[in-house]
Order: C-alpha cells, then sequence, then structure tokens
C-alpha cells in the first residue's frame, strides 16, 4: 500500500493485515522504535485537530520517526500559496509519508498525484477519514472478535460526515451490516449502492443495533436548514439516556469526537457502562503506528 | 481579388437543402457558385480532389469563451479562432464574460477588431443581458444590436431576478434578438461542485441537484409563453429540461436550446478521483440524463451542438476539486465526439451535420450553416475514417483543460475554408494574409 487515500477500495485483507498489526502493536510486541528511526514523517493540517494530529504524533514517535508538525497558521497558506505548492515544498525537506488532514474532499488525492513520497489521509473534508474508521473497526473487534453478522448503526449527520463513509466502506468489508440514521436532509443520494441500509427512524432502529456510533452535529450546519434547530435535532436524533434504555444490553457506543455533549449523545451515555468511547482514543494509536509502518515499508 | 476553388467529388452533406450525395462544390468570391451532381469543368480553378471525404457546412458554435479583453494567458482572439478553424468551426459566437464584460459598444468593438486581425473565421458577440452581468440593470440592448450582438446572455450567470428576466425578454423582442440563459437557481445550486448523486455521495463533494437546472427552464418557459419573446437555453444537461423544452415547443413557443459534446458523452462518474477537468457548470449529470439530452438531439428538441469552450490555466485547475474553476476546452474535440454518436447509430450523419450548422445557424439567424449557391463559401472538409488521439498538448487553443485527453477519436478535418479561404488543412493554420 503505498498511500492511504481512503478506506473504499481496500480488501478485507487488506484491512485485517492492518488491524492485526495495530493488536501487535497495542500489546507492546518486540521494540518498534527502530522501525522509522532517522526518517521525518510531516504532519500537515490545514483544517483544526487535537486527537489526530497528536494520536498520529505519538505513532510516529513510537516507531522512532521525527516528527514534522505544519498548520497552516502562520503559514505561506495565508499568502496564497497554493496547496500543490506547499506540499512540494515541504517534500523537498525529505518526509517520508505526508499525514494530510485538509478541509477540501480529495485534496490528499492531489497530492498524492504530485509527490513521490507516501500521502496519509487524516480526514479530508466530508469524503473519507480512513484511520478514523479503522481505529473503530479496531475497537469493535477487540470487543467482539468478529464483525460478520453484527449490525452498526451510525446516527447524525451523514451527508457531511467522512467518518460515516470510511465506517461504511471499513464495517461492510469486514462483514457488518451498517444502518444510516438521520433526517432525510442529511441522507446523501445513492448510498444504498454501497451496501447501508438507511432509516429516519431513529428509535426503530436502535433495538437491532449491536454498536450505536453517534456523530458530531456541527452547529453552522443549522444555518443551513438541514434541520430546524440543535434542540429539535437532539430531541428527534440525539442518544439520550431513554433511548439508550432500548438497546441490546450488550450493545456498545462509539463517538469519533469531539462531542457535543448534550445534542447528539447524553452525558450519561457518553461516560456509561456501553460507552467504548476513550477506548477509540487510546486504540487510535496503535492503529495508527500499523498504518505508518504500512506506507513507509 | 477573385478566385475560383472547386471542391471536386466529395460526399457533400448539407441538411438545410437536402444533399447528400456526391457532387462538385464551386466556389466564387467567397461564396458558393453552384453545387454540381454532375462533375463540373470550369477554367482556371483551382480543384481540390474530395474523393472519399465529407463536405459539410463550416460548424458554427454558438457558445464559445474566447477570453479576450481580460484573461489573454487563458486564451486570445487568435488562439480561439485557432482552435475554432481547427476544429471544423468556421463561425463561433464570444460570450461577454470578457473583462471588461462585454456590455458596451466598446468592448464589442475591441472584440471585432482582434477578430478582423486574426482573420480566421467569423466572429458574432454576444452582449450581456444586464450591466458587468451582476443581474440588476439592464445593458443597452440597443447599442450592443449596432455594435453586431446576435444575442444577449448573462453566459454563466442566471438572471436570478425574475421581474427582470420578463422584462430582458420582452426588451429584446424590439431587435428579434435572442435571449441566450444560463439555466441555473442560485438556492438550489448552492455551494455544488458535481452533480447531487451516488458519485457526489462517494467522493463526500456537494451536490447540484438537477432541479437548480429544471426549476429555472420551467419559470423561463412560463416567462416565455408570457411574454412571446425569443429564449436559447445554453448546455441543456438534464432530462427535466430537455422534457420541458420539447412540450415548449410543441406549444408553439419560441425557444431554441444547444447541447455540449461533454454533456451527451461523460456522466459524473467522469469526476473519478477528483479530476478537476470534469467540473463544468451544469455539472456533468447521470447515464439516464446523457440519454434525454442525446433523444433530444435527434428528436429535435435541442438545436445545436455547442462546446461552451471555456479556456483555463493549470492554476485554475491543478487545485483542490472545490476550488477549481469550471468549464473545459471543447473547438478542437467536438467534431470526433459528435461523430462517435454517429458511429454508435445515436443518429444519422445528417441529424449530426444539421447540428453543427443547419441548427445553429438558424436558432440565431446566423449567415451559413449551408452550402446552396449564394451562401458564404464557409466548408469543412472531413476525412470520416481517420483516427486520431487527442493530445491536449496540440491544441492549438492556449489552454489545455480537457476530460478527453488521450481519447481515441474517429473523424478529422481536414480543411476549413471560410469565405472561401483556406484557413486550415493538414493540422496546419494557413497563412491568413
Amino acid at each position: 500500500m503505498r498511500h492511504l487515500l481512503g478506506i473504499e477500495g481496500l480488501r478485507r485483507a487488506d484491512i485485517e493485515a492492518l488491524l492485526g498489526r495495530a493488536e501487535a502493536h497495542l500489546h507492546g510486541g518486540p521494540d518498534a522504535s527502530h522501525v522509522l528511526r532517522g526518517r521525518v514523517i510531516a504532519n500537515l493540517f490545514f483544517e483544526d485537530s487535537t486527537r489526530t494530529r497528536t494520536s498520529f504524533e505519538m505513532a510516529a514517535h513510537a516507531l522512532g520517526a521525527e516528527v514534522l508538525n505544519w498548520t497552516t497558521a502562520g503559514s505561506s497558506v495565508s499568502k496564497g500559496e497554493t496547496l500543490l505548492d506547499t506540499v512540494r515544498n515541504i517534500e523537498a525537506t525529505g518526509p517520508v509519508a505526508l499525514i494530510i488532514r485538509h478541509r477540501s474532499s480529495g485534496a490528499p488525492h492531489l497530492v498524492a498525484r504530485h509527490v513521490r513520497c507516501a500521502v496519509v489521509n487524516a480526514g479530508d473534508g466530508t469524503h473519507e477519514h480512513p484511520s478514523q474508521a479503522l481505529l473503530d473497526a479496531f475497537t469493535l473487534r477487540r470487543r467482539w472478535g468478529r464483525l460478520d453478522g453484527r449490525t452498526v448503526l451510525i446516527v447524525g449527520d451523514i451527508l457531511h460526515s467522512r467518518v460515516a463513509r470510511s465506517n461504511l466502506h471499513c464495517l461492510t468489508a469486514l462483514g457488518a451490516k451498517v444502518v444510516l440514521c438521520g433526517p432525510p436532509t442529511l441522507l446523501p443520494p445513492g448510498l444504498e449502492s454501497f451496501g447501508a441500509e438507511l432509516t429516519t427512524n431513529l428509535d426503530a432502529a436502535l433495538p437491532r443495533a449491536d454498536a450505536v456510533m453517534c456523530l458530531r452535529v456541527q452547529s453552522e450546519r443549522q444555518g443551513e436548514n438541514f434541520f430546524p434547530s440543535t434542540r429539535e435535532f437532539s430531541r428527534m436524533y440525539g442518544l439520550n439516556a431513554a433511548r439508550a434504555e432500548r438497546l441490546k444490553p450488550e450493545a456498545l457506543v462509539l463517538h469519533p469526537g469531539p462531542m457535543n455533549r448534550g445534542v447528539e449523545i447524553a452525558p450519561a451515555v457518553a461516560d456509561g457502562p456501553r460507552s467504548v468511547i476513550l477506548e477509540q482514543v487510546a486504540h487510535g494509536v496503535a492503529v495508527r503506528r500499523a498504518i505508518l509502518e504500512e506506507v513507509c515499508r | 481579388m477573385s478566385s475560383t476553388i472547386l471542391l471536386s467529388r466529395g460526399r457533400v452533406v448539407d441538411p438545410r437543402n437536402g444533399v447528400d450525395g456526391v457532387r462538385d462544390v464551386l466556389v466564387r468570391d467567397g461564396t458558393i457558385a453552384e453545387v454540381s451532381e454532375a462533375p463540373l469543368k470550369v477554367q482556371d480553378a483551382r480543384v481540390v480532389d474530395a474523393t472519399g471525404k465529407l463536405v459539410l457546412p463550416g460548424f458554427i458554435d454558438l457558445h464559445v469563451h474566447l477570453r479576450e479583453p481580460g484573461e489573454e494567458g487563458k486564451e486570445t482572439i487568435l488562439t480561439g479562432c485557432m482552435a475554432a478553424v481547427a476544429g471544423g468551426f468556421t463561425a463561433v459566437v464570444a460570450m461577454p464574460n470578457t473583462k471588461p464584460v462585454n456590455d458596451s459598444v466598446l468592448v464589442s468593438e475591441y472584440v471585432k477588431a482582434k477578430a478582423r486581425e486574426a482573420r480566421l473565421c467569423h466572429v458574432y458577440l454576444a452582449g450581456a443581458i444586464t450591466k458587468g452581468l451582476q443581474g440588476e440593470e439592464m445593458a443597452e440592448m440597443g447599442a450592443l444590436v449596432g455594435a453586431g450582438c446576435v444575442c444577449i446572455t448573462d453566459d454563466g450567470r442566471p438572471v436570478m431576478n425574475a421581474g427582470l428576466m420578463r422584462r430582458a425578454l420582452q426588451y429584446a423582442q424590439l431587435f428579434n434578438l435572442p435571449v441566450m440563459v444560463h439555466e441555473e437557481d442560485l438556492t438550489l445550486s448552492g455551494k455544488g461542485v458535481m452533480n447531487e448523486g451516488r458519485a457526489s455521495t462517494r467522493l463526500g463533494l456537494t451536490g447540484i441537484p438537477p432541479s437548480a437546472e429544471v426549476a429555472m427552464v420551467a419559470r423561463d418557459m412560463v416567462l416565455l409563453e408570457e411574454t412571446k419573446g425569443r429564449l436559447h437555453v445554453a448546455h441543456v444537461s438534464c432530462e427535466g429540461s430537455v422534457r420541458l423544452i420539447r412540450e415548449a415547443k410543441r406549444r408553439g413557443l419560441n425557444v431554441t436550446a444547444e447541447a455540449t459534446p461533454h454533456h451527451f458523452i461523460l456522466d459524473d462518474e467522469a469526476v473519478g478521483a477528483y479530476d478537476t477537468h470534469a467540473r463544468m457548470n451544469p455539472p456533468l449529470r447521470t447515464r439516464r440524463d446523457i440519454e434525454a439530452v442525446r433523444e433530444g438531439l435527434v428528436d429535435g428538441t435541442i438545436d445545436a451542438i455547442a462546446t461552451d469552450h471555456a479556456p483555463h490555466g493549470v492554476l485554475e485547475k491543478q487545485v483542490e476539486f472545490d476550488k477549481a474553476w469550471n468549464g473545459v476546452v471543447g473547438l478542437e474535440t467536438a467534431l470526433g465526439l459528435t461523430l462517435s454518436l454517429v458511429r454508435e447509430g445515436v443518429m444519422s450523419l445528417q441529424r449530426a451535420v444539421a447540428l453543427l450548422t443547419d441548427g445553429p445557424a438558424r436558432a440565431f439567424g446566423l449567415a451559413g450553416g449551408h452550402l446552396a449557391a449564394g451562401a458564404p463559401a464557409d466548408i469543412t472538409v472531413v476525412e470520416p475514417e481517420a483516427e486520431w488521439t487527442v493530445d491536449s498538448a496540440r491544441f492549438f487553443s492556449r489552454s489545455r483543460n480537457t476530460p478527453f485527453h488521450g481519447r481515441r477519436l474517429t473523424g478529422r478535418v481536414a480543411q476549413t475554408w471560410v469565405s472561401g479561404r483556406l484557413v486550415f488543412e493538414d493540422g496546419q493554420i494557413k497563412e491568413s494574409r
């Protein structure tokens, strides 16, 4: 695998190999601190992020790499430099991989066509967030062993969610059934063709789910008339304590973060016994070590 | 300077005059003198052997961006005309979204002067509907017509103000002027960058629903019916628009329409992995829309094939998809793409030729588009079986933004004659003086 631009198109075997390697990292395994010793990984964050950037940084350090942390603030981007010029300049300093977060869908694809080093998509616009999907799958796999036959319900702003897209491809490839739930304005056309089931009725979908993933609702969407108010959204699609009661006893709750507590997820649910939200974060480092190892081979 | 040219034994296809067969075409002093079934013997004529070739009326493109004045780095009137004649076009209509906008006699005169200097093909002008294309105040239509504008249009922008659009349709009747419209309801297209559908969902790109176009076509048909004006719908891209235009024509409204090769060849899957060469407005639609546009081309709902030739530099295209500019160059690939519809059995050769010649000429009331005696000697000679590969590096256009680079096409322009002058032959622009 030269780049990791998305989950779409990866085979089950590719995904399982990455998850297997992440498992080894999680257990400590043999010392990996020499794997990328003396090499540089460039973290290029054109969009704000805390957990993804930190997680990739820790993963790179664990493999012995140096990390170049770059953000748009104070860079030549604010002087009008194009994405390709910025990236080519950074590539010229010799990193083995570029980790790219960008608000435009497809930006990592554009970069990958014009650089020789590896490119890892750390979230592009409303397209994909592959490392997040892998760590979500990893978290579920650790709980369940296998994902085959399980049903994962993803609820919220599906239209603008790169996490939903990557998870749809990833979970489906691993044999799970994915149900996508949200108001009709936030369910884009054509999702069924990727194997998803669509519903607008959260209450009806909850009892079937083995896991529920709540997505962050971006407050700016309210002004765009996708839904009347955050309050109404929360009432219709928020995972509150009463709704969580409708879940199977052993069902899990996930959230890719950052959370709007009290909007898409109630604090009691986020911090409750079903929640694996902090496990997701912890697993992120192991999964990203596996990704860096793979693309830098 | 008098000149006599005899194009002998080519297959003449001239839809307006119902000609399809081997003919001799005699040109005298820039005008068609005679089209004869029997071989002609003419003293002192320059004889061009057209055996095995198609002899067609020169193509007319109703929708071309020449970028001059203002964006000469993308195209100039000269390079645009070179691309036109290389593609077999003997006349183009230059859109007004130049910098400054063609909403005045001054800009019209400038474009005409540059076109005269280029001396390659006829350059007709489209003036703006509104000053500065701002959609607020009507431009001086009478002055624009006086300066030679053959239609008015706000080009890439819709006239969102329905009241203003209604008045424009009424006022243009003073001059029997077609009002050409880019049909897009901006409140529906929003920040969209490609067609809304499976492909936009997969790519996470904001979609433009077909309703953005269809709703505006519907509005304008209502206004057209009421005003009895004359409307030309630019670059029809979807099924709903074709249906509405078809119905309007049946009811006798004075409406014409055009479709571009990219909209009848490519669907939204052509965006692939964020290929900005597939970014255009209206966006590439679905297979079903392509079929509907093709049906419209065949049954006469759509009158003309136009390229919407829209040159852009690398800087406008080698960027994030949502930051890229809309548009593709089209003059040099239009013939091959149109002929592919003939090869696929979608339409007859006669219909394809009509869509490039007679249809556009009638839509805007332009000279040419046919080969009867007395018509201007604007002629395109085509080698119908010649195969070639699109190489954007070899375009005469100054820009390279095409989604068809590398595509195999059949059918190549051998010669282009404008007013009896050979301006293009065997891949070369002929010295125009």
